[in-house]
């Protein structure tokens, strides 16, 4: 199979620097409003420049030497920032960074080795580098929120857990249908937006490929492919979160931790 | 002696909530009364493991309950908790989620009439319930364990007078039907005196007095 941008765009530093107009509404709206967002997207937009700099030149350097094992270790090294960066959004998680690191891991490895296992992309840097980018990215989204979710259920629904626990359930059997709610939390964005793809929404790759000058057919199956893939990967890194999470508020004789206010 | 406390000590957030605490709770109707925080609450979680003291022993029918298996001794111990808490879904669905744990085949109607309800209940939503309707579900729920202990926690705090009067008339009744011994948590005296024949009664965490409800608490 061959998913080749048949031609390249090149943007110019004062293209860029005009699109930072549109960064000026989104702070004037978070002004307008009041929602406090104006440091966040100030640091947002400083950071996506530097970092998505930074990584050009990285991926630049990863290409030219070719090698399987600099492509590991980068996408290595994805994971473990991944895993930093989502531990921030489930704060009310106990030792979320474990889990969100095995999630993140695994859902890498299983989905890129799926993808280069099965043959859909070649093993090659300019394949892995920026599938596997965004399997961790997509996946880091997914274990976050449903960690987010996770750790605020835990805290709302403590008395109903400790009174199922009360029953001589397990913990398992206590948190199954906040671990279930959870998960769902974590995998209904990218499956709402994979449903209404093309309807509604481009997706981003689909874009990309066009305004690279890709035909519109590459651009709907390499689009294609990198959704299942995605699905399957905010699937295998939400459920390995919330699985290895929720055990953190428990004891091992299958008590709350944290219980709740008598 | 069905549970024995022994030099207990909690902490919660820094804050003492039972200190060196010793107590003995006979078999039938038992009572731990006190003010409010007194750590009345927290001593009935310690007796099916739902939490373990800093220091000290818990003991049931004689082993410490650190021993034993503890969803075999929630099993055995069934709690109705303050506030009710059932799952989503029907009241039969949560009586029968019970009664899996507990591995037994439940008698729904007559799970429900122990506890004060008709069979109609069964089917009903759990979550549309009122609380004391709620409450009864949770005893029903409770009951389909097959317990041989019945922890109560203030199981009337939530209900009007009406509903109290008929809650205790249910407890009553269930004693007399029942091989089972009950542990009631109460901050109402008056409701000690009616449903229960022995008291420890609790402040600040630490042990006022214990012994028979007639000699303690007389009318």
């Amino acid at each position: 199979m061959t998913l080749a941008v048949t031609s390249t765009t090149d943007v110019s530093l004062g293209q860029l620097a005009g699109a930072l107009a549109l960064i000026a509404i989104a702070i004037a709206v978070s002004i307008w409003w009041k929602a406090d967002l104006e440091r966040d997207i100030v640091v947002a937009v400083v950071r996506s420049f530097i970092q998505l700099t930074a990584i050009g030149y990285v991926i630049t350097f990863v290409f030219d030497q070719n090698t399987v094992f600099l492509v590991v270790a980068l996408l290595a090294i994805m994971v473990l920032f991944g895993a930093f960066t989502a531990r921030h959004r489930a704060r009310k998680v106990p030792h979320s960074f474990w889990p969100l690191l095995t999630a993140l891991g695994l859902a890498a490895v299983a989905t890129v080795g799926v993808v280069v296992g099965l043959g859909v992309f070649p093993a090659t840097p300019r394949f892995m580098v920026p599938v596997g980018g965004m399997v961790i990215g997509n996946s880091m989204t997914a274990a976050a929120v449903a960690l987010n979710r996770l750790g605020d259920e835990v805290e709302s629904g403590a008395r109903q857990i400790e009174a199922t626990l009360a029953l001589g359930a397990t913990s398992a059997e206590a948190a199954a249908p906040i671990v279930r709610r959870s998960l769902r939390s974590g995998m209904i964005t990218l499956v709402d937006s994979t449903k209404t793809t093309g309807v509604v929404f481009f997706p981003g790759t689909m874009v990309g490929s066009l305004l690279a000058g890709a035909s519109p057919t590459a651009a709907v199956r390499l689009q294609l492919i990198l959704l299942w893939v995605l699905l399957g990967a905010v699937a295998v890194a939400g459920l390995v979160a919330t699985t290895l999470a929720y055990r953190n508020f428990f004891t091992p004789a299958h008590q709350l931790r944290e219980p709740p206010e008598p | 002696m069905l549970f024995e406390l022994e030099r207990v000590s909690l902490r919660r957030d820094g804050k003492v909530v039972l200190d060196d605490l010793s107590a003995v709770l006979p078999a039938g109707a038992s009572c731990v009364a006190g003010p409010s925080g007194s750590g009345k609450s927290t001593l009935l979680r310690l007796l099916n493991r739902l939490a373990d003291p800093l220091t000290g022993a818990v003991r049931y029918l004689g082993s410490d309950v650190r021993e034993r298996d503890p969803l075999a001794l929630r099993r055995e111990i069934g709690l109705v908790p303050q506030l009710p808490a059932l799952l989503a879904g029907t009241v039969e669905d949560n009586i029968r989620f019970a009664a899996a744990l507990g591995e037994h085949e439940p008698d729904v109607p007559r799970l429900l009439d122990l506890a004060g309800l008709d069979a109609s209940y069964a089917a009903r939503d759990a979550a549309k319930l009122s609380v004391g309707e709620q409450q009864r579900a949770m005893l029903a729920r409770a009951l389909a364990l097959e317990p041989r202990v019945l922890l109560l926690d203030e199981p009337t705090s939530a209900l009007d007078a009406a509903a109290r009067g008929a809650v205790e008339a249910t407890l009553l009744h269930l004693r007399q039907r029942l091989d089972v011994s009950t542990v009631l948590v109460t901050h109402d005296l008056a409701q000690a005196r009616r449903l229960a024949q022995f008291v420890v009664q609790l402040d600040a965490g630490r042990l006022v007095a214990a012994g028979a409800v007639t000699e303690l608490l007389p009318a």
